[in-house]
């Protein structure tokens, strides 16, 4: 392959272009010297973008003939269009440093959109990031835009930082939704800074490194590392690298520049600068083969009619200069935004505000206050005054406001006002989306997005932003787009590869502009959603939230749905709007307790952060204190946090209670004499069931049995850096931890067996384990290098037959040289199977005593249904405290099937054991009216693609509200909260209007 | 369901009326070759067979609208290419069928089929019957009558699709005449259909005589150029073989003058058949059943000797690695319990490209495919330590990854490719 090779004379000039996902960089080299290197931003207008570094170059180049090659994901395109030599851009890395630092070890290039690592010693090994994990440096503008600060103040904040919050290091939405809870709290933006550069260190060791070491000297390049110190203090101490061991070049920017210079220099092609312009501008005519889509309107006088249509929708105005009495305060405290509503006694809308809370929303509203006041003067006084929103308690606390409610019923009072029929009702918002379809008044069922597909409102404005627009300018050019694309609907990670690759198409801006919008809406539909057709959406359908005052994503929607909708003119208020006109029922006549105008100007807030050891969770608090010595903390699950204490066995939660049943049985003692060693149980996947079929089988057979703790963040820190494919799902990637833990702690073996096929229950056709579960132990083995310390037993064990699984297990041990008696085993396996059946009925019978308990107190029952794992506290993140601190009792899906009564009907083929459970345990709540079921699902759980549509289906049929949680690394509660006290809310609603 | 569907149910044809009453049966595109061939078999067997050629964003478009997204890729795309075949306005919606194939087992792919009747029932064909294709006593009542001479004759199209795929892929890349080896293949699989078709007289000597055949005519192709750089696609069956499902791959790869290397689709019906021996020797589990299929596995393994040898005759090409093979080189990386998706099988064939020089391998499977985080990645470190000179990527599928993504981490380990050889 090397025929390329040509005279690569001393002072050949040879250039080399580097067009990555946001900047076009050019390097002109003369030989070894390097006469000319410039990055500029290309907004997407690459081929100008680097035409015009060209022109800058002209002096230096002249009419010299000279080589070049691209590289870079925006080159790809342009050098086969203008049939240019390209080299592929890590691989071009590698050639800068091969030739300027040939004794480094381990590269790091962060680039706009990719990250990469190449390994140098013990064979050659380069890596790119994955289709999903795109945190990169577009992903540390983004968190800049949300903090509200540019990348070099970030930067500069990111060395103040005293304290590092988790944050969801795997992808950009992830970590958005970590982020913007800790703001809304009151978070310190230096913490947070510094937060998410260590999520991006964790990403680039987790995502990236996939259990090779980073080790020796390690250097650093590309645009992100080359500018932000603080990324590069959290890069150097996390992997602990001295001074002479990190290198971080003054070329960092420019190395896949001055590599493509290198190939170039190896190529036979040469040309002049004028030859290479053209070929730039005639490759501009290819491309073509665009999926496009009809454009919105077809002429300005559509979009007119379109937008007086629309005008229609809209609130009375009142003046408030002129105002007088009573008037009451809507407050809505979003994700993003903040935004107020003061209505009269008629609901005229006498003063709004809509504004980013800049990552500081106590202090917007306190500006805010002060700005009504003076509006308000003497004329006005705040009657009562209601909050909704993320930031619901905090500001509640705040400023002393009356009443706090959520968000789902806020929307629910504002669309009714506009819609009294209203049967459906969609928001978008800045970071949510939520819908509601609404029967006789009140809400029948809630549907959320997942923390993975925030394709919000807050995305078309940081990629208005990347493109260097204002989000309203950005959405007008979509209106009269004339080939609007087709860009997918899955989540902003993507999106943005998507925009590339219609960029390189030859789309406009326009074109995305108002792709981007239909991509909003087509989530929204069959992702959120999961509709497929209006009909299943109402006859009355309501939109609002911010997003829809783009006329693009509201033409979008009306266009897919092929029906009008009703989008109030205050879209972006409704929440506010809600909270006010509920205020204005709740009024008292003695008024608000709402901070005056006096007590306004005394009012100090200050922010710290505390660590509640109440329990395992160790919950990080955020201690918020107000003046006059009062405080607010948030972060916490429980009441412990508060101060609140609680007498164990006290709890209706099943959770608890299975936590504690392990607990006793993993410290069970060993046996007596006679000792084979220890074997090390990792406390993970499967084992959250059969510990005591295990546990009971190897204590019998004369093994010691060390179980490893409960899984906490370190124990997925300490084993993330072997896990070897992101996508896989959460409690899969604790393993690793465990696994780690238990060597560390001096076992003799580790005994994770492969079970294929789980307990025969009887409910289901078949009775697998999922591939991941069943099949885990392959992977470690192949992916811990650890493991070759110890012996790593992983036989391929039948639960379902006891004679197999002697027989196998017997045989397995044998070979592995233990010299064990068939019928030894035999009994040994029975033993187990004692325990097992023991443990489960212990967990059947407190699920009994639980349903009486709380039917004797009138407590409301929530099955918490998920897999057995998930009682695991770093699993759930504490979500069966949350559910029992708003009242529920809890109970798990495997302390109740059995009770159901009737058998759903399935659609779908059902041969997962744990599955199976759900179906049953869905069936039990639809034949009790005082039990709900909430589903857990882990992000990356294909199985449950499957099963969360049947489990809505069977409780939908029977007249139940069905709430999935999605769960993953994510910490942070806010969101679950709001999903747990809409469901109260809507039940509550439900039994007024029903009167049950 | 409602209860309207439950009703339409029951009066959803059988497959025998199927067949009698002229319906339309549509087979969804996996492998072009193969599938080809088959769908001239089912036609003389009555059925009016169909392989579907639609692709484009229509298909991706209704596979999002009715299928939950996190569901695999491939699934989306059977499905959303079989709903838009059905709104194209080509067939009468009355007279029409699905066949899908199933192959059992604790992967999510043994639930397309009612992933499959869910979407119609969703987009309002809930009386559009759907057939399965399957080996494991599935979908009892919609299931394509399977006799003896239709299983053989399918069994054959498989064996005579790989061996045509092979050779096609040994031959393009240095064809003098551009389209020479598609011409003859696609002359191939009209004649096989031909041959293979119900009632015309096929001996299994008669097929030796054919490989023999195949293998000439493409030996007589006019070659020319050094040998290129070898590329290996192994991963998740859908994506692996079918255009749809990864981009064009082969062609993508075609154009970065490579030769692509495909093990078969008949390894992955040995595959199959060993299962079952697996869960009668591992876990004890139908030993009756398992003893069926450890004879039918003998069975098939002495049929790709005969392939093998054919090929090996030529002295020219080279010759698929017997099944056998593969599952003793993937014996000490993974074990052979290790039965869902592609399982084991997957990890074995990147072991017989390496063993067979082919260094460069592509590895693909639809986002988030679950075996394939422990079969497919989870493997790569190990083999990497056996084998240093391995050099393989691992490239994710699904509706909303990009291409140029795609080619983009292809073309790093392509660059790579180019610096060993």
């Amino acid at each position: 392959m090397r025929t390329d090779r040509t005279d690569t004379g001393a002072n050949a000039l040879c250039l080399g272009i580097d067009l990555g996902s946001t900047t076009a960089k050019v390097v002109l080299a003369e030989g070894e010297r390097i006469l000319y290197e410039k990055y500029r931003r290309h907004f997407s207008q690459v081929r100008e973008t680097l035409l015009a570094l060209l022109e800058e170059a002209e002096p230096l180049i002249g009419g010299r003939r000279f080589r070049c090659a691209l590289s870079g994901s925006a080159g790809l395109g342009l050098a086969q269009a203008a049939s240019l030599p390209f080299v592929q851009e890590v691989f071009a890395t590698a050639e800068t440093v091969r030739r300027a630092e040939p004794d480094t070890d381990v590269v790091i290039e962060l680039g706009g959109e990719d990250a990469k690592i190449i390994f140098f010693r013990g064979g050659l090994d380069e890596r790119m990031n994955g289709s999903c994990a795109g945190g990169t440096g577009a992903f540390i503008d983004q968190m800049a835009t949300l903090l509200d600060l540019t990348p070099d103040e970030m930067d500069r904040l990111s060395l103040e930082s005293e304290r590092l919050y988790p944050i969801a290091s795997r992808c950009g939405v992830f970590a958005k939704s970590d982020i913007q809870p800790l703001l809304n709290q009151g978070a310190r933006k230096a913490d947070v800074a510094a937060s998410i550069y260590q999520a991006v260190v964790n990403q680039t060791i987790a995502g990236l490194a996939q259990g090779r070491k980073i080790e020796g000297k390690v250097m650093f390049l590309g645009g992100p590392l080359s500018f932000c110190l603080g990324l590069r203090r959290r890069f150097t101490e996390t992997l602990h690298l001295t001074e002479e061991n990190a290198l971080f070049p003054d070329y960092a920017r420019f190395s896949v520049a001055m590599g493509a210079a290198l190939y170039a220099a190896r190529q036979s092609q040469e040309l002049d600068l004028e030859e290479l312009r053209a070929r730039l501008r005639d490759a501009e005519r290819a491309g073509g083969g665009l999926a496009s889509e009809p454009p919105l309107f077809e002429n300005q006088a559509e979009l007119d009619a379109f937008i007086h249509r629309h005008q229609r929708a809209d609130l009375r105005r009142g003046d408030l200069t002129r105002a007088r009495g009573r008037a009451y305060l809507g407050i809505d405290c979003g994700s993003t935004t903040t935004k107020f509503v003061l209505l009269g006694e008629d609901n005229e809308l006498l003063y709004s505000f809509y504004d980013s809370n800049r990552g500081s929303p106590v202090e917007i509203v306190r500006q805010q206050l002060k700005e009504l006041y003076a509006q308000c003067g003497d004329r006005v006084t705040i009657a009562a005054a209601a909050v909704t929103g993320y930031g619901e308690d905090l500001i509640r606390h705040a400023f002393h406001l009356d009443l706090g409610l959520v968000e789902t019923l806020a929307h629910l009072k504002a669309a009714q006002h506009f819609q009294p029929d209203v049967d459906f009702i969609l928001d978008i918002g800045g970071q949510d989306i939520k819908c509601f379809k609404v029967r006789h008044g009140a809400i029948d069922s809630i549907m959320l997005n997942e923390a993975c597909s925030s394709g919000c409102g807050s995305f078309i404005e940081t990629f208005a932003r990347s493109l260097g627009y204002g989000v309203e300018a950005f959405s007008q050019l979509g209106l009269l787009a004339k080939h609007p694309v087709s860009l997918g609907t899955r989540c902003t990670v993507f999106m943005n590869s998507s925009v590339k690759q219609a960029q390189k198409d030859g789309a406009t801006v326009e074109d995305i502009s108002a792709g981007l919008s239909l991509s909003v809406v087509r989530n929204a539909i069959y992702k959120v959603i999961r509709a497929s057709s209006a009909a299943e959406l109402g006859e009355n359908i309501v939109v609002q939230g911010g997003t829809f005052l783009n006329n693009a994503v509201l033409r979008n929607f009306e266009r897919e749905l092929g029906r009008p909708v009703i989008r109030p003119e205050i879209a972006g208020l409704m929440g506010a709007f809600g909270a006010a006109l509920y205020a204005k029922s709740q009024a008292k006549p003695e008024g608000s307790s709402i901070l005056g105008p006096e007590e306004l100007e005394l009012f100090s807030h200050r922010v710290h952060a505390a660590v509640c050891g109440g329990c395992a969770n160790a919950c990080r608090l955020t201690v918020n204190l107000f003046d006059r010595g009062e405080r607010y903390i948030s972060g916490n699950r429980c009441e412990r946090g508060l101060g609140i204490k609680k007498a164990p066995g006290e709890g209706l939660n099943l959770y608890e209670f299975k936590r504690r049943l392990l607990e006793e049985t993993a410290s069970r003692p060993g046996p007596a004499q006679k000792s084979r060693g220890v074997l090390g149980l990792p406390m993970a996947l499967g084992m959250y069931e059969l510990l005591p079929l295990w546990h009971g089988i190897l204590s019998a057979l004369g093994f010691q049995v060390l179980v490893s703790g409960a899984s906490t963040r370190q124990t997925y820190l300490k084993g993330q850096q072997s896990i070897p494919s992101d996508t896989a799902c959460y409690p899969a990637k604790l393993m690793h931890g465990h696994v780690e833990e238990l060597i560390e702690k001096g076992v003799d073996g580790l005994f994770c067996p492969c079970v294929v096929y789980n307990v025969e229950e009887g409910a289901s056709d078949n009775h697998y384990n999922c591939p991941v579960v069943a099949y885990y132990p392959e992977l470690l083995k192949g992916n811990v290098d650890e493991l070759r310390q110890v012996k790593f037993l992983y036989p391929y064990l039948n639960i379902a037959d006891r004679q197999a699984l002697a027989h196998e297990l017997w045989a397995y041990l044998h070979k592995n040289g233990y010299a064990l008696h068939r019928q030894e085993v035999r009994a040994a396996v029975d033993r187990g199977f004692e325990a097992y059946e023991r443990y489960e009925a212990a967990v059947r019978a407190e699920g009994q005593r639980v349903l009486a308990r709380a039917r004797q107190e009138g407590k409301r029952i929530l099955i918490l249904a998920g897999r057995p794992y998930h009682i695991d506290p770093e699993i759930s993140h504490g979500i069966d405290k949350l559910c029992e601190s708003l009242g529920f009792a809890v109970v798990s899906e495997d302390s109740v099937w059995r009770l159901a009564q009737g058998r759903p009907e399935l659609g779908v083929l059902n041969q997962w054991t744990y599955h199976a459970r759900l179906y049953r345990a869905a069936q039990f709540a639809c034949e009790n009216p005082d039990v709900e079921l909430v589903q857990l699902v882990s992000f990356g759980c294909g199985l449950d693609a499957i099963t969360s549509d049947e489990v809505k289906e069977i409780l939908e049929r029977n007249g139940k509200l069905y709430t999935q949680i999605k769960i993953d690394e994510i910490t942070n509660l806010g969101a679950v909260r709001i999903r747990l006290r809409s469901l109260l809310g809507a039940l509550e609603e439900r039994e007024a209007a029903y009167g049950t | 369901m409602e209860p309207e569907n439950d009703l339409l149910e029951q009066q959803l044809p059988t497959p025998a009326q199927i067949r009698e009453q002229g319906y339309t049966l549509l087979v969804p595109t996996m492998l072009p070759t193969h599938f080809k061939i088959m769908e001239g078999i089912l036609r003389s067997y009555g059925y009016k067979a169909e392989l579907l050629e639609n692709s484009g964003e229509s298909v991706v478009e209704h596979g999002l609208k009715y299928v939950h997204n996190d569901t695999c890729y491939p699934a989306l795309l059977v499905i959303g290419q079989l709903l838009s075949a059905i709104e194209s306005g080509r067939y009468d919606k009355h007279r029409l069928t699905l066949l899908i194939t199933q192959t059992g087992g604790g992967c999510r792919a043994s639930n397309y089929i009612r992933l499959l009747r869910k979407a119609l029932a969703k987009a309002g064909y809930g009386y559009i019957p759907v057939l399965s294709l399957n080996l494991s006593g599935l979908e009892k009542n919609s299931t394509l009558p399977l006799d003896l001479g239709l299983g053989t004759r399918l069994l054959l199209a498989a064996l005579c699709g790989d061996l045509l795929m092979l050779l096609r892929n040994q031959v393009k890349p240095y064809e003098t005449e551009p389209g020479a080896a598609r011409a003859l293949e696609r002359r191939w699989v009209e004649r096989l259909a031909g041959v293979l078709s119900r009632g015309s007289a096929v001996s299994y000597f008669g097929i030796r005589r054919i490989y023999r055949q195949i293998v000439r005519d493409f030996a007589a192709i006019p070659v020319q150029g050094a040998r290129k750089v070898r590329v290996g696609i192994v991963g998740e069956i859908f994506v692996k073989f079918s255009p749809l499902g990864n981009n064009e791959l082969e062609e993508f790869l075609a154009g970065e003058n490579t030769e692509v290397v495909m093990p078969g689709l008949i390894d992955f019906c040995m595959y199959c058949a060993h299962s079952s021996l697996t869960d009668a020797r591992l876990f004890g589990l139908h030993r009756v059943k398992g003893l069926v299929f450890g004879l039918a596995l003998e069975l098939l393994e002495g049929m790709q000797k005969d392939l093998i040898r054919a090929v090996k005759a030529s002295g020219r090409f080279d010759a698929p690695t017997p099944f056998a093979h593969v599952a003793r080189l993937a014996k000490p990386l993974i074990s052979p319990g290790a039965k869902m998706g592609e399982g084991w099988l997957l990890t074995g064939e990147m072991v017989e490209l390496i063993e067979q020089g082919v260094n460069n391998i592509v590895c693909v499977q639809p986002f988030g495919c679950l075996p394939n985080h422990i079969v497919g990645k989870g493997m790569l470190k190990p083999l990497k330590e056996r084998y240093p000179e391995a050099n393989i990527v691992a490239v994710d599928y699904d509706a909303a990854a990009t291409r140029i993504n795609q080619e983009n981490r292809i073309k790093l380990m392509l660059s790579n490719a180019a610096l060993q050889a």
